[in-house]
This record gives C-alpha cells, structure tokens and sequence, in this order.
C-alpha cells in the first residue's frame, strides 16, 4: 500500500450535480488503477490561478476496477472547488493517489455507519467494501435540507440507511447524532466508521465511549503535501504528533487526544 | 548530454538539483514517486538535539503563489536520527546533507558533533534561520556577530562541509554573509523562509497557531534571487540558492544570478517528481544553448 502511490493524469468521465452545493466526478485512470482502501484519499491539483497554489485533498467516493475509475464528491466551498465545479466530461485532472491509511476490517457484523456534510465521501466506498465482507452496516447520514439529500439509493443497495436533515424536510429533524438511532439505551453495534464535522465526530466519539463501541474517525485536516512530508497535518495523538496524511486521515478514538 | 556536475566546496553533486530540509522528509517518502540517485543531493529534515513536537495546529496556510508554515523543527533529536534514521538513507546515490539546529549554541554543537561521526553525511547544513521557535532558530541568524559565533563553535567540532543556511529577515543579507563566511562557513544556503502572517476575517483570528510564520513558494522567488546575487557579489563561498523554484527556468535563474547549486523545496509538495524534472529540464537548456557544463552558468548573468 505505501509503494502504491501515483501521480497521473485523470479523464473527466463523468459529473453528477447532486445539488447546488455538491457534486461528483468520474475520473478515468489512464493504466490499471492501484489498489485503493476504503477511507483513502487523493489530492488534487488545481491549475489555472496563484491563490490555488497547493494540492486539494477528497476522500476517494467510490472506485469501479472493471471500468478504471474512481469517483470523488466535492462539496463547493472556495475558489478551487468552484473550478472543479467547472470541468467538464474530456477534460483532465492531476491526480495523486492513493494516500493515507483506511479504515480497519471490522471483526463484527453489526457496523454503524456516520456520515454528515461532505463527509459522507468515504462510506459510500467502505460500505461498497463491507458488502463484499458479507457485511450489512447501519448507514446514518445527515444533511442540511431535503435538497441536498442524495444517493440515498447507491447507500441502500449496501446497508440500512437512516436520514437526517437541520430542517427535518427529509426523514428524522435534527443533526446525525439527535437521530432515534443513538437514543436506545443500548446501541446494537460493536464497530462505528465515522467522518464529518469535528464537532459531529467528537459527539459521536463521547457516544461511542459511552456505549462501549470500538470507533474509527476519518479527520479532515489542512494539509499541503498530503504524503507524509511537510508535517503540517498533524493531530495529537498518544503517540504525539502524527501525520493525519499518512498515519491517518482514519484514527481509532482511542488514539486522538479529543476534548 | 552536457556535463551536470558541480563541485561545491570540494564535493561533487552530479548536478546542482537538491531538495530542501523540511519539504522532503528523510528522503524515504520520496521513494515511491523518484530515484533519488538521479538528484544531486538533498537535504533531510532539521534534526535538534532533543525531541521536539513542534508546533500545536494549525501550521499551515496557502497564500497566493506560495504558502506560510509554522511546523516548528518537529523532530525526533539526533539520538534517534542516528539509530533510526541514518541506516536507512546511508546508502542513497546522492549526497545526504543533514540540516543541523537548535536552542543554543551548545545544541548546535552537541548535534554537529553526532552528525560527524556518521560516515555517509559529508556535510551538514546550519539551519539558523528557522522563524518557527521561540529559541534560537532565527534570532542566531540576524544579529551579524551571533551568527559567527554559532558558526566558530559548530565549525571548531565539524570536520567535513559546513554550510549556514541564511534568513531573508535581515536588513543586510551580505553582513550575514560575511559573518558566517568570518565563523568558517564553507557554503551559505539562501533563502530561508520570509516571516509572514495569515489572517481569517470571519473568526478574526490568525491562522496560524503561532501567529506569524515562514513564506514559501514562488511569491519569494523575487526576493531570494536578489539576495543571492547580492552575496555572490559580497562573498568568495559557493552559494546554495533556493526560494520558490518550481521548474528548470527558475532554477537556471538562480544558477546565472551566482547559485552553485540550488535547492527545491515547497514545489515537492505539489508535484514531488519536480526535482527530476528540473534535473531534466536544466540538461535540455544546456544542449539547446549549447553549453557544455553547467558550471558555465553559474554567476553567469549579463549585466551591461
């Protein structure tokens, strides 16, 4: 995995507008793709303007080996993604990748999924990736409105999926962590994947603490190189500093020095 | 094919291309992308005397054509280097250079000292320059006369290449020149990172945890090629010359404005075969100008 890394030019194959907010692109490989982890990211170079100077890090969506891509979600939030925003189906993109370490095969069955915003990127990947281990997890996944709701279907075809929105216009009201699901008193879990907001995945970590259950993290954080070399990642952990790049971006709770 | 290689204070580099401490690690995560043996040399991380964590987050904010850290020397100290460290990149077909700092003069020293035994490190680079710690760092690289006293001292225990790496934070870069050439420095790297600041107007807050920070990227490419030419004037030592090179046409600038050598450094972020690509590109201009030996380039520029 660490002698897997490439830097290559990616095929704009396809671009899904999910909503005014989001959208996914299709990147095709040019020679056969490497192995890629659930919870694996890519950085992405974006050219064309000195205030975009460094790589953009995303969460690898989903990867198809027999058709050669992997897919990306990106959420528009400065002028590098608008201009992602703006590619179009021929055009290519630099990309490197596979970085970072994964998520950990679980040893249970009963796996609960947390995603909110645009965190939800890498688990629709390792969900792809716990059908294949014969695993059906809980999929709880929160967003702003009704219209930002999406690939509900693509999440279903690998677990049970459970909405929330901030406006309740679309399943339960509230953020992901107000949902029903984390209200039992006992939760019928044994492992949690989770990525989004820090505000939301340390709630989620006290839950999971508090229950018992094993947790893993994805952690977003301001990087520039994205292997492993410029040290400006890092995130306390017990074993100090680590690179969220490379020993991460996929810490176990147990390991981050949270508040 | 022309001739690369430079002789730098009586090592030879295959060719002027280098990475800089602090943007290419100990080297290892590099593997993966090149073959290291076709650069000229490079320049592994800043090893201090103890271990230290660095700096709290955030380190990091791009800025326009470039981008500001505040990583702050994190490093295992120089015991662990030496075990850890040193058998892994022993063996690298190119010149391994160790960049050297600390807190105080005696740590400088006590680093130097290790770093001198180690067989495979012909040379060490004196990082006095660095704007992230609170102690030592910069403040030795910016008054004239500490410089050359933490150079004298390094340079009384230091037997083979020593080279001082020089802060743009300065009024007058030749008098920091001059100073650690006067304290028995062979080479002098430039430019370290300019002391910048970075500020989020909806928090109004810094972005940095520590405040301020160092500049690098093309936004300081101006900047350090005027300083490197202004001590190629002043001074009779081969100069090391980095800031912001992000091809071969930046890195020939720095070759003609009286560089010997140069390094790469935040361009190994965005692209890290970068280094390669220099060394490729450097070799195509030389053929295309008909220049035999890229020696002929350096101080080479024209101004009448």
């Amino acid at each position: 995995m660490q002698f897997n890394k490439q830097v290559q030019e990616l095929k704009v194959t396809g671009y899904t507008r999910l909503n005014p907010r989001h959208f996914v692109l299709e990147l095709l490989a040019p020679e056969k793709l490497p192995v890629i982890l659930p919870g694996q990211f890519a950085q992405v170079l974006v050219e064309g303007s000195p205030s975009t100077f460094l790589r953009r890090p995303f969460s690898i969506h989903t990867v198809d080996y027999s058709r050669n891509t992997i897919r990306l979600l990106i959420q528009i939030k400065g002028e590098g993604t608008r201009h992602l925003a703006r590619l179009k189906e021929g055009d290519s993109l630099n990309v490197m990748y596979p970085l970072g370490n994964s998520f950990s095969i679980p040893t249970t069955k009963e796996v609960l999924l947390v995603g909110g915003g645009c965190g939800v990127a890498p688990l629709l990947f390792l969900s792809q990736f716990l059908h294949q281990q014969q695993i059906r997890p809980s999929i709880v996944v929160g967003f702003r409105t009704r219209e930002e709701v999406s690939e509900i279907e693509e999440y279903s075809r690998y677990g049970d999926v459970f909405v929330t929105t901030d406006d309740g216009t679309e399943g339960e009201k509230g953020l992901v962590v107000d949902h029903s699901i984390f209200q039992k008193e006992r939760l019928p879990f044994a492992k949690i994947y989770c990525c989004g907001p820090d505000a939301m995945m340390k709630t989620v970590a006290r839950l999971a603490r508090m229950h018992r259950i094993d947790c893993e993290v994805s952690l977003e954080n301001t990087m520039a190189c994205g292997f492993g070399v410029c040290l400006c990642c890092i995130t306390p952990t017990d074993k100090g500093n680590e690179r969220v790049c490379v020993e991460g971006p996929v810490f176990n709770i147990n390991r981050l020095k949270w508040q | 094919m022309a001739d690369l290689s430079v002789n730098i204070s009586g090592l030879t580099f295959k060719n002027p291309v280098t990475t800089a401490s602090g943007t290419f690690g100990y080297g290892d995560e590099f593997t993966d992308f090149i073959d290291i043996g076709r650069l000229g040399g490079i320049f592994v991380k800043a090893v201090t005397g103890r271990n230290r964590d660095g700096n709290a987050y955030p380190r990091m904010a791009e800025t326009a054509s470039g981008m500001l850290n505040s990583v702050g020397l994190q490093n295992k100290g120089v015991d662990h280097f030496c075990r850890e460290i040193y058998p892994k990149i022993k063996d690298f077909n190119t010149q391994v250079i160790v960049n050297v700092s600390g807190s105080t003069v005696e740590e400088y020293v006590e680093v130097a000292e290790r770093i001198n035994e180690l067989e495979n490190i012909p040379g060490i680079e004196l990082n006095i320059s660095c704007p992230n710690v609170k102690l030592g760092g910069m403040a030795f690289g910016t008054v004239p006369s500490m410089a050359t006293e933490v150079t004298r001292e390094v340079r009384n225990v230091y037997k083979k290449v020593l080279m001082v790496k020089l802060s743009p934070n300065v009024t007058s870069i030749t008098d920091l020149a001059k100073a650690v050439v006067d304290g028995g420095a062979d080479v002098v790297t430039l430019i370290n990172t300019l002391l910048g600041m970075a500020i989020d107007v909806e928090r109004r807050r810094p972005v940095l945890s520590t405040i301020t920070g160092g500049l690098s990227g093309p936004a300081i490419k101006p900047v350090a090629l005027r300083m490197v030419w202004q001590v190629h004037k002043a001074v009779n030592v081969p100069i090391i010359g980095l800031g912001g090179i992000m091809n071969a046409t930046d890195a020939i600038e720095f070759l003609l404005a009286g560089a010997s050598a140069i390094q790469v450094g935040t361009a190994n972020f965005i692209d890290p075969q970068i280094s390669v690509k220099i060394v490729d590109g450097i070799d195509a201009y030389l053929n295309k100008h008909k220049i035999n030996k890229v020696t002929d380039l350096i101080g080479a520029l024209r101004t009448e």
